[in-house]
């Protein structure tokens, strides 16, 4: 358990360097070890599927956001108000106190209720034919999400072409 | 109770990164936070101790898996942040090549 | 952007694309099995397309993969798996596992499970390519 604590008390400082550094490449590399660090963390949660996910959707969400920064100044000059900064600190306690509140009410850590997987694990091998149970639910159970996730990718694809290819004709 | 506890402090940064910060990357940083927490939440609930990955490599063997349920859903919303993720890269670039900057407050004209 | 990286940085790609494709295919094919599946599969092979475009540059990257191809694969890929969950419609059932389940821990197995992967990595790598080339777009229109 040690081993938790210590990934996520090295997110959270990670976490606060991303948000509070002034070079904007320090910035993203920061968001890069904190998207490592969950990827390690998936794995010693006993999800391999999510760990794989993780590391590569993480290499290239870094890619693409220094592809967005990388015809730009590099350094953050804005000076944000003081009466901003002690606002948004206000804001962060309590949504951290209401979540802690919130989530007393949860099974402990480490011992889930388990009530609708047990069907998962009864029919899961000899309904759909998969030894890996994840790809069975999310291609033979709840196929239907996985339609709504292709179409939000595609969605995507083409907003971004969109958005960047109006550069040619009247852009200052 | 604890691991939950730091879940919440993932998310109480994003949302001050959204909240307070004028650098538009930066607050792309908070979004992609605070999808890293949620993500990380929904995983640790179902987390067993002393299970194993839910995936079968003897048949007919009973095992403790943890809860596949919430691993099928996260798959999901980790490529989904990746689009969200990609999408706000995109305009923020527009609006650099527009205004010449990333600064919120010169950013002052919203035309449609 | 336009010429590309060193000579060291190319010729460590020209070997390691095909690596990197090989394994984002194996990932895809073994995901009923295996951890993974179509999305991280996916993922990798964009990646390999995205490595030998960022190292060779924008104008040798343009000679070699065509822009409307990839457009084409990635509806071909979208309508592949609409239609295999319609398939099943006739008889009632949407997303119906039609094909045979086969024995379990084999390669061809599962039923539509491995169409659907494919379906859904040759979709996700033609997106997320997409995304790469429009970004790019940009840079060498400045």
């Amino acid at each position: 358990m040690i081993e938790f604590y210590f990934l996520l008390i090295f997110m959270i400082v990670a976490a606060v360097v991303a948000v509070e550094t002034r070079d904007l490449l320090g910035v993203i590399i920061s968001l890069g070890a904190v998207g490592f660090a969950q990827a390690i963390l998936f794995l010693m949660l006993q999800a391999p599927d999510l760990a794989i996910t993780q590391v590569v959707v993480e290499a290239l969400t870094l890619v693409i956001l220094i592809a967005a920064i990388s015809r730009t100044t590099r350094i953050d000059t804005t000076k944000g108000a003081l009466v901003t900064s002690v606002l948004g600190v206000c804001i962060l306690v309590f949504v951290v106190i209401a979540t802690i509140q919130a989530l007393r009410f949860l099974p402990p850590f480490g011992e889930p209720l388990l009530r609708v997987s047990e069907f998962y694990f009864e029919n899961g091998l000899w309904g759909t034919g998969a030894a890996n149970l994840v790809a069975a639910i999310i291609l033979d159970f709840r196929a239907y999400d996985t339609l709504g996730e292709a179409t939000v990718l595609f969605t995507a694809a083409l907003g971004v072409m969109v958005i960047l290819r109006a550069i040619g004709r009247k852009g200052k | 109770m604890l691991p939950y506890a730091f879940c919440a402090g993932l998310l109480g940064i994003g949302l001050y990164a959204i909240i307070s910060k004028k650098n538009i990357i930066k607050i792309i940083i908070g979004v992609c936070l605070i999808e890293y927490a949620v993500n990380l939440f929904i995983v640790m609930v179902g987390y067993r101790i002393g299970g194993l990955p839910p995936i079968i490599t003897k048949v007919g063997e009973t095992t403790k898996f943890v809860d596949p349920l919430p691993q099928a859903l996260v798959l999901t919303a980790i490529v989904i942040g990746l689009a969200t993720t990609a999408l706000l890269a995109a305009i923020a670039v527009r609006i650099y090549k527009r205004y010449g900057t990333f600064d919120l407050t010169q950013i002052r004209r919203l035309k449609g | 952007m336009r010429e590309g990286m060193t000579l060291i940085v190319k010729t460590v790609t020209r070997i390691i694309v095909g690596f990197l494709m090989m394994y984002g295919l194996y990932i895809i094919l073994h995901g009923h099995l295996t951890p993974g599946g179509g999305f991280p599969g996916g993922v990798i092979v964009a990646g390999s397309f995205i490595l030998f475009l960022l190292s060779y540059g924008g104008k040798a990257g343009y000679n070699r993969i065509r822009k409307s191809l990839i457009s084409v694969f990635e509806g071909f890929g979208g309508f592949v798996f609409l239609a295999v969950a319609l398939f099943g419609l006739g008889a009632g059932i949407f997303f119906w596992n039609f094909l045979g389940k086969g024995e379990p821990l084999n390669l061809f197995s599962a039923g539509i499970i491995p169409i659907c992967n494919i379906a859904i990595g040759i979709k996700v790598a033609c997106a997320l390519f997409t995304i790469f080339v429009a970004f790019l777009l940009l840079k060498e229109k400045d």
